[in-house]
């Protein structure tokens, strides 16, 4: 067997050895950015296929780069989805919201109002503008990031506070770590804080809907470093054995807490050309025109309400602000990654548009902003009259033990009295707030 | 009565066949006949049950169990999936959200670790996370335990995972009466349900004597299975016989290897079949146990932290100052599931008569 290594040579003697490549992004703290390296193409120039085309034929979406605003600050080309200008500002109203939402909840958080926050800066539009082209009774399984869609949803922002406070308002009665919101009413699926588990859920649930020969479809987003779950590979394969009528967004915003992109595999292809292997529709769009995110997800919706399939939709972003408030970005990539980035602000560039049609001015968006911020000051004072985390016990006690099962078993009764008991021992006189707030 | 007994209606006694069967000609089932005429019950009640697995559509299961069920029901409800047990799962999470009824089949509880973040940290927590307003109605079907030369991927009895999450509620039938009624109340209930098949015993109970041929369930009244809808709560456990000596705890299996043993050796136990492990009959375990002063448990699961463990703290805690003897297990050995040697592993008569010696020696 010439093949076989001589017992007495040296490891890999006769051939070079052999190297691990341990994928490292191109900018550290400190360093100056270049991003000429990346590729985004021009906007308008990608045509729009059918939405009822066959995936195979859709090779060159996966590779390049669905755009509609130009540094001209016009719409190009087919996939201009042609919003009248009330909707645009709507749409520009949500974004504008949402981000004034995360600036105060940011700060709660640093505060001490509640223990944990995570900002959308500069992804708005892949949430608003994505939701908006969905019908508002479309079941959404969104990933923690994705406020916007229960902003655009019109979910109250109180509600969205309660959470985050766990106070006596919070529906989810304090069980969720603040944003994992849940509203039924608004078609949004409970958030897990396990990653990705949501995608094949919402497959799912639109296999459900197919089953009962419903009308309404599935969409679901999940954060780039988190496809490398299998769960990402499981809602990939559900959805195109069964042809399910699913949306598959992946946010492609190059950062999971500390890893980039290429922990997920981005430095060897694009997350669209993961629909390739699959037979699944795919499209890669510019995340940060909220123009050519509404048309992508609307191409999407239309594919997926005609039977025609489902799409796996890369919305190429970047996070401007850390994962989280338990983050520190500046100790892990270049500040100014931020600023150079090439597809610059979805607010500003959608801001820019309407003001280039003639249908608003800097004035008209200041006015925007301001109100914004202080309608969110006023919700939050108002939430905060129900309490703020850590102050005082917002909810029963005995709802530790609630909807653990539909009803409670012997183990979890006596448990729960086992608590009542190491309460009052604790606090003879009970606890004046219990239940009622702080 | 158990708290969890309110929970299924109509209350019936252990073994005691429903009013409505007593007009129509006894029918004998083994527990694959009983588990999919259990199937098709609930699928013709409820149009939101659907039933999903690997090979479970045209071909009816590896082991039959849903045999039938596509051509009658249709495809859109009973179909075959892609061998991904976490893609099972989560679809079947997603399908409960939607209002679905999913029973996913998982072919071999072996099978069963892929999907596990979506069954702990999803399926069993949707209720509690979104304050009741998504939960996850399904009922995860899957043949477990050994004794059939299928090695260590075949044979594992994996209960005690799924007993230890907060959530779920694992049910483990030992007869085709109690197959049939215990799956119904399953797929009846809101909240997820684990139900282990003991395949072993699929077709006939099992004595121990691996050496013995197996006599066929229609040799037993225990498959007496009347046609139409009935249940059993899940949370009450099954008095399979009664006896002053001592009390052994068991499932699955375990149930009829015991009542072999204590057969032979004349030794009049009360076997308590628990049906299921979460919720657990513990007024069932308390009242026989402070009655015969002796406690055996049997699994067929590997020994640490096994369910047996719970058992036997749950007893010692609740009936020390009745016990005359510490409390006994007899479980499988703490090595995976081995293939040749198989009866080796086994608890079979000699490890649970010897115990049963020890039990009773003063």
């Amino acid at each position: 067997m010439a093949d076989r290594p001589d017992p007495q040579a040296q490891a890999g003697h006769n051939a070079p050895g052999l190297s691990l490549h341990v994928p490292e992004p191109k900018f550290r703290p400190g360093d100056a950015v270049d991003f000429s390296h990346v590729d985004v193409g021009e906007p308008g120039k990608q045509p729009r296929p059918d939405e009822t085309c066959a995936p195979e034929t859709m090779r060159d979406f996966a590779y390049g780069l669905v755009r509609v605003l130009g540094d001209d600050n016009r719409a190009h080309g087919p996939w201009d989805p042609k919003l009248d200008p009330e909707t645009l500002r709507t749409m520009l109203g949500h974004m504008a919201m949402t981000r004034a939402f995360d600036e105060r909840m940011f700060r709660g958080q640093r505060q001490g109002k509640t223990s944990f926050y995570m900002k959308c800066t500069g992804e708005e539009a892949t949430s608003v503008a994505a939701s908006m082209a969905l019908a508002s009774d479309d079941m959404v399984f969104p990933s923690y990031r994705q406020q916007g869609i229960l902003i655009q949803r019109g979910y109250p922002l109180i509600e969205m506070i309660n959470q985050i406070y766990s106070n006596r308002g919070d529906k989810l009665k304090g069980r969720q770590l603040p944003i994992m919101y849940s509203s039924k009413e608004h078609s949004f699926f409970t958030i897990s804080g396990n990653l990705a588990t949501q995608t094949p859920q919402a497959v799912g649930w639109a296999m459900a809907s197919a089953i009962k020969g419903d009308t309404r479809i599935a969409a679901t987003w999940v954060g780039e470093g988190s496809t490398a779950e299998g769960d990402f590979h499981s809602a990939c394969l559900f959805a195109t054995v069964y042809n399910a009528p699913v949306i598959l967004n992946v946010i492609n915003n190059q950062w999971a807490i500390s890893s980039f992109s290429g922990f997920a595999g981005a430095e060897r292809t694009t997350f669209a050309a993961r629909a390739l292997g699959y037979g699944l529709a795919g499209l890669r769009v510019d995340g940060n025109d909220p123009l050519a995110c509404y048309a992508a997800e609307q191409w999407a919706a239309n594919r997926a309400r005609a039977n025609a399939g489902p799409t796996l939709i890369e919305f190429f972003t970047y996070r401007a602000e850390g994962h989280s408030t338990s983050d520190d970005p500046s100790g892990y990539r270049s500040a100014q990654e931020r600023e150079e980035w090439p597809l610059g602000d979805p607010v500003m560039r959608l801001k820019n548009h309407l003001i280039e049609l003639g249908e608003w001015d800097e004035e008209r968006q200041e006015k925007m902003d301001l109100e914004a911020a202080e309608h969110v000051k006023k919700v939050t004072k108002e939430a905060e009259a129900n309490g703020i985390l850590g102050h005082g016990l917002h909810h029963p006690f005995r709802t530790m033990f609630e909807d653990v099962f539909e009803e409670l078993p012997w183990h979890l009764k006596e448990q729960a009295e086992q608590a009542i008991h190491e309460r009052e021992t604790k606090f003879p006189g009970g606890l004046p707030n219990e239940g009622k707030g702080a | 009565m158990s708290e969890t007994e309110t929970m299924s209606a109509p209350d019936q006694t252990p073994d005691q066949a429903p009013n409505q069967a007593e007009a129509k000609p006894e029918r004998r089932l083994n527990m694959i006949e009983a588990i999919n005429d259990a199937l098709d019950i609930s699928m013709q009640r409820d149009e939101n049950v659907v039933v999903m697995g690997e090979d479970v559509g045209y071909f009816g299961g590896v082991f039959r169990c849903t045999a039938g069920l596509q051509e009658k029901h249709g495809k859109n409800r009973v179909f075959d999936t892609p061998i991904s047990e976490c893609g099972i799962i989560a679809a079947a999470v997603g399908m409960g959200a939607y209002g679905l009824r999913p029973v996913p089949e998982i072919q071999f509880a072996d099978y069963i670790y892929p999907g596990l973040d979506q069954l702990i940290s999803e399926a069993a927590r949707l209720r509690y996370r979104s304050a009741a307003e998504y939960i996850a109605p399904m009922t995860v079907r899957s043949p477990f335990g050994g004794g059939i030369f299928g090695g260590q991927t075949h044979s594992q009895s994996p209960e005690a995972i799924f007993a230890h999450v907060s959530g779920l509620k694992t049910v483990i039938p030992a007869t085709p009466y109690d197959a049939k009624g215990l799956l119904i109340s399953a797929i009846e209930d809101n909240d997820p349900v684990i139900f282990f098949e003991p395949k072993r015993i699929y077709n006939g109970p099992f004595s121990g004597y691996y050496d013995k041929p197996v006599q066929p369930w229609k040799k037993f009244d225990q498959s007496v299975v009347p046609e139409g809808h009935y249940t059993i709560p899940l949370g009450k456990a099954r008095l399979a016989t009664e006896g002053e000596q001592v009390t052994i705890l068991a499932y699955g299996t375990m149930v009829h290897v015991v009542e072999a043993v204590c057969k032979e050796k004349g030794i009049e136990a009360d076997v308590l079949d628990l049906r299921t492990i979460v919720p657990l009959d513990i007024e069932a375990i308390e009242a026989s146990v402070k009655k015969t002063g002796r406690c055996l448990i049997v699994h067929e699961a590997t020994r640490t932290a096994g369910f047996g463990a719970e058992l036997s703290a749950l007893v010692t805690e609740r009936c020390f100052y009745h016990l005359e003897a510490p409390v006994e297990r007899v479980t499988g050995f703490d090595t995976p599931y081995p293939h040749s040697l198989e009866w080796a592993y086994f608890p079979g008569p000699i490890r649970i008569g010897e115990a049963l010696d020890k039990i009773l020696k003063d």
